[in-house]
């Protein structure tokens, strides 16, 4: 049982037993979220939340995750404030810094913009979500959902589904659940596939048929608005007739296979109304009911770890 | 008449690819004379010993970004012209994408002028191929190359209209102006921050793919074919353009081709997480591609090893790496650089030299490159073993962006003579 991380910037520099830690602390919040007991595990702490980039449900879930622990929440919507003014990444950094944070949640749409970030402060720095990058959050959500459903996180058949290329939730949830030794299987349209797919670990699909044939787990991926005309993919309407999840397509996967998706949706393009809503498949609610529990334990791990630090940097200057 | 010998050498000839224990006397600028014995028995010149170390003729750097005009607190040519000698190169042959773009005789008057008063080594400008380097019009070759431009390039910018390229080339022609191109195809290397593949997905970083490097390459040889233009091609980094190349030459026509040193050493798994110095343009390759190109260099397929000196200020390098800017210094880095390869016992320093100094020179119809009687005494003594780790801080260069920073490296410059006049190392 150990989690020696200062930053949550990725799932690829974890190591198994740290997901495995997170995770089962992560269970008992999920088990009693609103529990006063936990109000003074963040208590005294500052957490600001830096959103270069929008996001609804995953800034509301971090704040909901710091104020279930007793940090003081600070939001920033960064769109609208300095980099208009051409404040560079590092300068607007530093000066937050400045400002002592704790917990820095960063959500940027560049790649690598949360690591280069993530080198100027004092404070601990979750990603939640670079670029096409990572968004650890959501794969560690996603794996508690499917541990709370399957009773493991191991030797499953996964198949995440849709806009792979472009998708940062994709590239952490392919990391995390090969760390943990699942099988994954991707599915999408060549044009939406990473380039070195086949050096990922991963089997590659073209078809949905063939793709979801008896996993486990169906993770279904957001397709953006702008890659769905001609760029990418020919038209909405046949990427839905050929890749969007309805009752015939799931019907080759097990049984109980669950069905996942990061949110928001869009139905009746890569999923099926029906599909999302039909309660014995989905667990796309169970997801976000995850969310908070799982930051709520990234969050507490991250100020144990900076509090240890701070401690060992006192007695250091003591001595 | 001045004159100096130089003793106890070791003497590297990529003329006769020789690599022999000898001595040389400079006379006026010129290499007058050259021995077989270490110690010849001349009186008179004054002498340096060189202690048995390497002996090679300067480097001619083709491709040298000096940020003059419009960006000195980058680079200037005092900088560049120091960095350079203390590299062990004595000729920088300067690129033309400076702010303003360097597209007219009084601004090339201008560069020269600046590079005349304060760098201590040869400096030769390049000009702009189109104006502006915005592949729409042709620039005043004719008047550019009386001015004293030794090649015509946009640099990393493509011409992307054939039509205008072909003309360009054809024109070319007529006065024999040399025409040096960036060979990538527009449309799929735009955007681009990293070579496409497991690495680039991982970091979720927009890739090129190799291919598009032999798409521009395969374009510019047709055209070359149809205008019989003198052409260079600045940067071959993949092998899948290595056939195109060497079929062009089987076939007779004028066409070179170069490679940056960072290509020979570094792969793309030196970005690691998002190391914007590694930034360059075309992207690093993979390593396969890296084997193969080193290889090509040492058959002579690819023609010139060059620095691609391109000086950036911490500012457009502190930046995400989609953002940053691409390039890296080399002046200074360039000897011990390639002195990996030699290390590594994938190249003589013979056929090193061959392209450091020899196939520029020849490729720019200089008299340099050589260690024969009669050629520019332009000369670089190295101690091909010595080792340090670089210290970015150390540099002579203004920007101090080079990817080799705490590298351990082999080879260090122990002096630089340019026409017989030491410009580095300890008594000049």
């Amino acid at each position: 049982m150990s989690f020696r991380a200062q930053h949550l910037l990725g799932i690829e520099p974890l190591h198994p037993t740290e997901i495995t830690t997170l995770l089962d602390l992560a269970d008992q919040y999920a088990n009693d979220p609103n529990s006063v007991r936990h109000r003074d595990v963040l208590a005294g702490m500052t957490q600001i939340n830096m959103f270069f980039e929008n996001s609804t449900r995953t800034q509301a879930s971090f704040e909901l995750a710091g104020k279930r622990l007793g940090a003081d929440v600070m939001n920033m919507a960064m769109q609208a404030s300095s980099l208009k003014k051409g404040e560079t990444l590092i300068d607007t950094a530093l000066t937050l810094n400045a400002m002592h944070p704790d917990l820095l949640v960063v959500r940027h749409p560049h790649s690598g913009a949360v690591d280069l970030l993530a080198q100027k402060v004092n404070g601990a720095v979750l990603n939640a979500g670079d670029g096409k990058h990572e968004h650890p959050t959501q794969a560690l959500l996603d794996a508690l959902t499917i541990r709370r459903a399957k009773g493991r996180i191991h030797r499953l058949s996964v198949a995440i589904c849709g806009d792979v290329a472009h998708s940062r939730v994709a590239r952490s949830n392919i990391m995390l659940l090969g760390k943990m030794e699942n099988r994954i299987r991707l599915i999408a349209p060549p044009t939406l596939m990473p380039s070195g797919v086949a050096e990922f670990g991963c089997e590659v699909f073209h078809d949905m048929e063939e793709g979801l044939k008896d996993v486990d787990v169906v993770m279904m991926l957001r397709l953006q608005k702008e890659r769905m005309d001609g760029g990418f993919i020919p038209s909405e309407r046949e990427y839905y007739h050929r890749y969007g999840l309805d009752a015939a397509k799931l019907a080759h996967a097990k049984p109980d296979a669950i069905v996942m998706h990061p949110g928001p949706m869009n139905r009746g393009v890569e999923i099926d109304g029906t599909i999302a809503d039909d309660i014995n498949r989905s667990v796309i609610q169970t997801q976000v009911e995850m969310g908070v529990a799982v930051r709520m334990a990234a969050m507490d791990l991250l100020a144990r770890n900076l509090r240890a630090r701070r401690g060992a940097a006192l007695e250091g200057v003591m001595v | 008449m001045t004159k100096t010998l130089f003793t106890n050498a070791r003497l590297i000839d990529p003329v006769a690819l020789s690599d022999t224990s000898g001595a040389i006397l400079v006379e006026d600028g010129k290499i007058s004379r050259v021995f077989e014995e270490t110690h010849p028995d001349i009186t008179g010149p004054a002498i340096v010993d060189c202690g048995g170390k390497c002996l090679a003729p300067g480097i001619v750097d083709i491709g040298v970004k000096v940020s003059e005009p419009g960006e000195r607190h980058k680079e200037s040519f005092r900088t560049a012209g120091r960095a350079a000698a203390a590299g062990g190169v004595t000729t920088i042959v300067t690129r033309p994408d400076t702010l303003p773009a360097i597209d007219t005789p009084e601004i090339l008057e201008f560069v020269a002028r600046r590079a005349a008063l304060d760098a201590p080594v040869r400096v030769l400008p390049m000009a702009a191929l189109t104006k502006g380097r915005e592949g729409r019009e042709m620039t005043e070759i004719g008047l550019l190359t009386d001015a004293g431009a030794v090649a015509f390039t946009d640099c990393d910018r493509v011409v992307a209209n054939t039509k205008v390229f072909s003309r360009a080339l054809t024109y070319a022609k007529s006065l024999d102006a040399l025409v040096i191109a960036h060979v990538q195809d527009p449309g799929l290397s735009d955007g681009a921050a990293v070579t496409s593949g497991k690495f680039a997905s991982l970091r979720g970083l927009p890739g090129v793919t190799p291919m598009a490097e032999r798409m521009g390459l395969d374009r510019d040889i047709s055209l070359i074919e149809m205008t019989g233009a003198k052409y260079h091609a600045d940067q071959i980094t993949t092998a899948r353009a290595l056939p195109a190349l060497e079929r062009a030459k089987r076939n007779g026509l004028n066409v070179t081709a170069g490679i940056g040193i960072h290509h020979l050493t570094l792969n793309e798994l030196d970005v690691a997480d998002y190391r914007t110095f590694f930034k360059l343009k075309p992207p690093l390759r993979s390593e396969e591609d890296r084997i193969a190109v080193v290889q090509a260099v040492a058959d002579g397929l690819i023609d010139i090893i060059c620095s691609m000196h391109t000086p950036q200020d911490e500012e457009s390098k502190r930046l995400p790496y989609e953002e940053a800017a691409s390039g890296a210094v080399g002046l200074e880095t360039l000897l011990p650089a390639a002195l990996r390869l030699y290390h590594e016992g994938q190249i003589d320093l013979p056929r090193l030299f061959r392209a450091l100094s020899l196939n520029p020179s020849r490729l720019l119809g200089l008299k340099t490159g050589r260690l024969r009687k009669g050629a520019p005494a332009d000369l670089v003594l190295f101690d091909a073993d010595a080792p340090f780790v670089l210290n970015r801080e150390t540099l002579q260069s203004k920007s101090k962006n080079t990817p080799f920073d705490g590298a351990r490296m082999q080879g260090r410059v122990l002096g630089t003579w340019v026409a017989g006049n030491r410009v580095a190392g300890e008594d000049k």
